[in-house]
């Protein structure tokens, strides 16, 4: 298990979730894809924040002051902020997708064109 | 680190990562819209349990209780309101154009990932830093709540906008 072999499984996942995005019709498996995409996003934050030193302590690792500690962790902060919006976006995705299935009886994106004419 | 130990770390790592890999190809490509949300759960599962494995075992939580508890459910849900689930995943006309796309993005990954040289953390790192890894839920509070604080409060501004939206939204 080294850093290239996480990153590799992370851009791998990013690219199931990109296809899916971009070759799918339904829009819940659009949002899904997105999910998987937002997970390998998360994986490669908190990989890099495993496996790469911050400037800060590069130059003097024995250093243990909180301030260049923490700044260890950015990853972390990182992937929990973005599993925040994540959850805000796919509640308000589905909000949406309910509203128009509610209107149209039809989740397919590429039939849904209100605002095209 | 001992070897043996680390092997284990290794197998376990390949294991994680295959569900993984595998189960999001079965929720692209599946046509059965609710094997696609199960299959997406196994897939947060196994993304939690690399999260173990990188010694981010707060993400790891958070991944499980908000990825498989909430947002799976609310997806589960939302497939549960609509009809013609078994046949509802069909692809457009997009599918050559796209797997061009993704297989070019994806060779600049490998190319750049490959490319890179990479100034990694030993296995076995100075004290202080592993220090830091094996107690990382102190540590992002610590953070949380002093450098990124305005972050931390605009995240719950945002939760709360979700919220009232999304009632706003559904409201008939």
């Amino acid at each position: 298990m080294t850093f290239e072999r996480v990153l590799i499984v992370a851009a791998v996942i990013f690219c199931i979730g990109l296809y899916g995005v971009i070759t799918r019709k339904n829009a819940i498996v659009i949002l899904m894809s997105l999910e998987l995409m937002f997970n390998g996003v998360n994986i490669s934050a908190v990989a890099m924040s495993r496996y790469i030193l911050p400037a800060s302590l590069v130059a003097d690792t024995q250093t243990s002051s909180i301030e260049a500690l923490q700044f260890l962790l950015t990853g972390h902060i990182l992937s929990i902020f973005v599993i925040t919006v994540a959850a805000a976006e796919v509640a308000l995705g589905l909000a949406i997708i309910i509203a128009i299935y509610r209107s149209r009886e039809n989740s397919d994106v590429t039939a849904i064109n209100l605002l095209k004419y | 680190m001992t070897i043996e130990s680390s092997l284990i770390v290794d197998v376990v790592f390949w294991i994680v990562s295959f569900v993984a890999i595998v189960s999001a190809v079965v929720v692209v490509q599946s046509k059965d819209l609710f094997k696609s949300a199960l299959f997406l759960i196994l897939s947060f599962f196994a993304i939690a349990a690399l999260f173990v494995l990188l010694r981010a075992e707060f993400i790891a939580v958070v991944q499980v209780l908000i990825y498989v508890g909430a947002i799976s459910v609310l997806i589960v849900f939302a497939i549960l309101m609509t009809r013609d689930t078994q046949i509802a995943n069909k692809p457009n006309k997009l599918k050559i154009p796209g797997l061009i796309i993704v297989g070019f993005i994806l060779g600049t990954f490998f190319l750049s990932i490959s490319g890179t040289y990479w100034v990694t953390l030993p296995e076995n790192g100075p004290q202080n830093v592993e220090n830091v890894f094996s107690n990382t839920t102190s540590w992002i509070g610590r953070m949380l709540l002093r450098d990124f604080v305005l972050a931390f409060e605009a995240a719950s501004v945002l939760l709360l906008a979700a919220i009232i939206g999304a009632l706003v939204i559904v409201r008939e």
